[in-house]
């Protein structure tokens, strides 16, 4: 139950494009359309959903204060939370690599249609804002930290496909020359979250 | 020393015709939840400026042993290095800040102006080019950031810096804060007027589509 609640808080209430610009910059350049916009939602969503499990997992039985106490006790007193930025980032860049390379041996099509999005995925400060996000709420379990990342995904790939289909509809519309392009979809941006917002208040 | 026009050209086209935020479109994602007071913003420029430059000087000087195919995990390394030291730093001398600026330090490692001047410039040139077109970008995101953090904190909360601005005088008068300024929206409002403005100034950066 607490699961589902914390996957819709974080679909709507703690979008992470609306709440907390993460993302932002792929959000902006592929958001032309709405079938790119969703293949690379659904590879967010997917990384998301990985590796802020496996960061949760590095987290607590590695890098936090007192996490290697597994190994025996002149490790109790171990803290390795300095390196924390480094391993999850390094994650994170080798499971784009990973995911990426299985990818393209398993179906050559998907890879296609997804092609350069996937290294950007790396990049993405959406992935790293999840883990450390992760990091900062103190989850009570890996399955929590897995819904919170799924629930993250999902966000993102709403927002952006939202966008997408807005600004098809866009190429239509007499916009003033200087905010062409850019300028309109910042705004745009802007109002969605205001729209968002309105979401504050639910509990679940 | 004298600079050359092409150095000059380096340093200074960020911070108009280049601009990483406005016209790049770099680098927004923890550009704008940091804006909501002047202090942080300041904090944060001067945080991305001092990493961007140590880190297009450090991939430049191994730009010609680093294997083509490891290198994004190569640069996010040297990126994330630096940025755990500024973190650090941060929390010795400035643990406030460091508290508002929260996770946002940590995603300096993904701004996407490190990623992208790295791979557009510093693997193609020297060290002392790919320092100033570090500080160039970095001074072009501040500049972009302390405007958004004058303009919010000056009509959200009255103040500049923590210290009141507005006089006492005018509340009495029925002034009264724009709470709608400290939400996040208007971060993406107010870039969105600045990049108007800047486009019809710069008549050749307008989209035709």
């Amino acid at each position: 139950m607490e699961a589902i609640s914390l996957i819709v808080r974080s679909i709507f209430v703690d979008n992470m494009i609306f709440a907390y610009f993460l993302g932002m910059c792929s959000f902006l350049a592929v958001s032309k359309n709405v079938k790119t916009a969703l293949g690379l939602g659904i590879a967010v969503t997917f990384v998301l959903s990985l590796t802020v499990p496996i960061n949760y997992m590095l987290e607590n039985y590695v890098l936090k204060a007192g996490a290697l106490e597994w190994l025996g006790e002149q490790f109790a007193e171990v803290d390795l939370s300095v390196f924390s930025l480094l391993i999850f980032i390094a994650v994170i860049a080798s499971f784009t690599q990973l995911v990426e390379m299985v990818i393209e041996r398993f179906s050559p099509s998907l890879y296609s249609s997804l092609g350069i999005f996937l290294p950007l995925i790396a990049v993405n400060c959406s992935i790293l804002g999840g883990s450390l996000f992760m990091q900062q709420r103190e989850f009570a379990d890996v399955g929590i930290a897995t819904a919170y990342g799924f629930g993250s995904g999902i966000g993102w790939l709403l927002a952006i496909v939202g966008m997408a289909a807005v600004r098809e509809k866009l190429e239509y519309s007499n916009v003033p020359k200087p905010l062409k392009g850019l300028g309109i979809t910042f705004i745009l941006t802007g109002l969605m979250a205001l729209g968002f917002m309105s979401f504050a208040g639910i509990n679940i | 020393m004298a600079l050359s026009n092409k150095t000059k050209a380096v340093l200074l086209g960020p911070l108009n015709k280049n601009n990483p935020i406005i016209v790049q479109v770099l680098g927004i994602c923890s550009a704008l939840a940091v804006t909501s007071k002047l202090e942080p913003a300041l904090v944060m420029a001067i945080a991305v400026t001092i990493v961007t430059a140590f880190s297009n000087v450090i991939i430049s000087m191994l730009r010609n042993t680093i294997p083509n195919r490891i290198r994004i995990i190569v640069q996010l390394v040297v990126v994330a290095t630096l940025v755990t030291l500024v973190s650090e730093v941060l929390k010795a001398f400035a643990y406030d800040v460091n508290k508002q600026l929260s996770v946002f330090v940590g995603l300096i490692v993904t701004n996407c102006i490190l990623m992208g001047r790295l791979e557009a410039f510093a693997l193609g040139n020297g060290p002392w080019p790919s320092f100033l077109d570090g500080i160039g970008n970095g001074l072009g995101y501040g500049w972009i950031l302390v405007v958004i953090g004058f303009v919010r904190e000056l009509l959200g909360s009255g103040t500049l810096l923590g210290y009141p601005i507005i006089p006492k005088s005018f509340y009495e008068a029925g002034y009264q804060n724009n709470g709608l300024m400290m939400l996040a929206p208007m971060a993406l409002l107010l870039i969105g007027v600045i990049i108007w403005i800047h486009r019809s100034q710069n008549k050749e950066l307008q989209e035709t589509a």
